[in-house]
């Protein structure tokens, strides 16, 4: 009896959270991919349902003949789209390395501290997390201005004497990328540097290797790695980020998720939302199973 | 004994003035008397006083902590459920798509989470509002859970939890005498990192929410569109506030068990010895 309880919870144990991200997870990316083969409607819900169980197997046939390619060929048919995505692309990627080149100097100064000072730190890093997207990137809205603090700051000290046009542009979307994601960049491969034996280091000076050789043949290879963890933490998210190219990009930047969101919220056509929404998953389906595959490696190792 | 150089020193500094000053800027002019954000005119207090008389933000504020409880406790319960399937059970049929349900909303960009819940909550004729924000938010913090208690849950000491069920306490009991008060501060982590994730959302709760129920991120996001005021400054540093105070009572509270967990080990080895 009390070996039948125990089987019964422990299986419970993973059913409910199992059933849970099925129904809400799973199930809803189905669902995305069937309306985005449907055709858009005036109507509350505005697209025409593609599958009804009522009319049995003979009804589901008769509406797979129903399924359309239109919004597909819509996408493609039109360029915006399709910039879009490579625009999109391009601008997380560059901010991905952006950041790697701020974080990994902030990491490896901080995983070199006083051993003391690493937990005060590494609360410093995580703290900005904690705090809102939205309100951090609105931060850089008053520094960004053409009357805004870095203007004052370099039209005061006399670099400039024009304001610099940096607000909507790409370079302000850069420096909302970098900043908003750069905790995601510094905590992984600082805890790659963190487990790495120093000694290795003084091995490899005291054999004659200089600084930057060994830097980069001992130390950079151990903190791959973080570096790939890291990378990828900001490169997926930015790819379809939507507050960001909205509220500090201009009316000229292309980035999907704003796309997607205007398609949806402005032309309030759900059928070419989701087929943007499901090319887009098409695009981050590697990386996003690459980072689930290092995860489950870390998971392993933890053991 | 490595030494830290004056170039780490450097980079740290730099590194936590790039990320902290625009939070400070920010804080500094909710205070300023101009309206004018960017240009200081004097020490004043009044957008804060403005605040309380703004009753749709309040509304909305009320609406966002809501929801933030609700959906933080339950995705408390279910991260915590998650944790422990993907550490205590290595083997079941379907696990790896189980973890990667649990990895792939860490890293989902918002826009297309927010679009399919909405889909699925149409599809199920589920009225959109207050509850359907609160079932999305579930959904996506309680990963972060599961990713937290998970860390807690693998530095565990499995032989104590082996013991228990030796000497006869059922799974249940177990888990609610041993396993639980230890990785009590992760749990309350998790709780405290889905309650501010769930506070801050923007994008998944526009997509899912219906008449009636906005939230301050909602509230916030339209009146920046239409340019930064003193007043959203005012709101954003109480926001920014509740946030610095809940994650200095989690990293207190954290560091107290750990201390009383440390003492109790070292007394029972003592016992033993």
């Amino acid at each position: 009896m009390a070996k039948l309880a125990s089987a019964l919870v422990s299986r419970l144990v993973i059913i409910i959270p199992y059933a849970w991200l099925l129904f809400f997870f799973l199930i809803p990316f189905f669902i995305v991919f069937r309306i985005s083969l449907s055709q858009t409607t005036v109507a509350m819900p505005p697209y025409t349902p593609v599958f009804d169980l009522a009319g049995g197997l003979a009804g589901i046939l008769d509406k797979m003949r129903g399924f359309s390619m239109d919004n597909y060929v819509w996408l493609t048919e039109d360029v915006l789209y399709f910039n879009a995505y490579v625009s999109s692309v391009i601008i997380a990627t560059v901010s991905t390395l952006l950041t790697l080149l701020i974080g990994y100097p902030i990491a490896y100064g901080m995983a070199r501290a006083p051993r003391s000072l690493r937990p005060m730190l590494l609360m410093l890093v995580i703290l900005p997390f904690w705090t809102s997207f939205l309100i951090r990137v609105y931060a850089w809205i008053a520094i960004l201005k053409p009357e805004g603090l870095l203007n004052q700051l370099l039209i005061t000290i006399g670099l400039i004497d024009q304001p610099l046009i940096i607000l909507n542009t790409n370079s302000a979307i850069y420096i909302g990328i970098v900043y908003s994601y750069l905790p995601f960049m510094v905590l992984p491969i600082y805890s790659a540097l963190e487990k790495m034996d120093h000694s290795l280091i003084e091995a490899a000076q005291d054999l004659g290797c200089p600084p930057v050789v060994a830097f980069w043949r001992v130390t950079f290879p151990l903190s791959l790695p973080g570096v790939i963890a890291g990378s990828l933490l900001v490169f997926i998210p930015a790819v379809g980020e939507f507050v960001i190219p909205d509220l500090l990009g201009g009316s000229e930047t292309l980035m999907i998720g704003k796309t997607l969101w205007n398609e949806f919220n402005a032309n309030r056509d759900w059928p070419v939302s989701s087929a943007v929404a499901t090319i887009l998953l098409l695009i981050l389906v590697l990386p996003i199973v690459y980072f689930q595959n290092i995860q489950t490696k870390a998971e392993n190792e933890g053991r | 004994m490595e030494r830290w150089s004056r170039f780490n020193i450097a980079s740290v500094v730099l590194g936590f003035g790039f990320l902290y000053l625009p939070i400070v800027l920010l804080v500094i002019f909710s205070f300023n008397e101009s309206k004018l954000v960017t240009v200081w005119a004097g020490f004043s207090t009044k957008w804060y006083g403005e605040l309380w008389h703004n009753q749709g933000l309040l509304d909305a504020a009320w609406v966002t902590i809501r929801v933030a409880l609700i959906s933080a406790t339950c995705a408390t319960v279910l991260g915590t459920l998650a944790a422990l399937a993907l550490v205590r059970y290595t083997r079941f049929r379907g696990r790896v798509l189980f973890s990667g349900m649990v990895y792939a909303p860490l890293v989902m960009p918002e826009v297309i989470t927010g679009l399919s819940l909405l889909l699925l909550f149409v599809a199920i004729g589920l009225d959109r509002g207050f509850w359907t924000i609160t079932l999305a938010h579930i959904t996506f913090t309680m990963c972060f859970v599961a990713v937290v208690v998970q860390s807690r849950l693998l530095s565990f000491d499995q032989s104590i939890e082996e013991a228990a069920l030796d000497l006869g306490a059922t799974p249940v009991r177990t888990f609610f005498a041993i396993t639980l008060p230890v990785i009590a501060p992760a749990v309350f982590s998790g709780w405290v990192l889905a309650f501010t994730l769930s506070l801050d959302d923007l994008v998944i709760a526009s997509f899912t929410t219906g008449p009636g129920a906005t939230t301050l991120p909602m509230k916030i996001y339209s009146q920046v569109r239409l340019g930064v005021t003193p007043e959203i400054n005012a709101i954003c540093t109480i926001l920014i506030g509740i946030v610095a105070v809940g994650v200095l009572i989690a990293s207190i509270v954290t560091k107290r068990r750990e201390a009383q967990r440390e003492r109790d080990e070292r007394a029972a080895f003592a016992a033993i010895g």
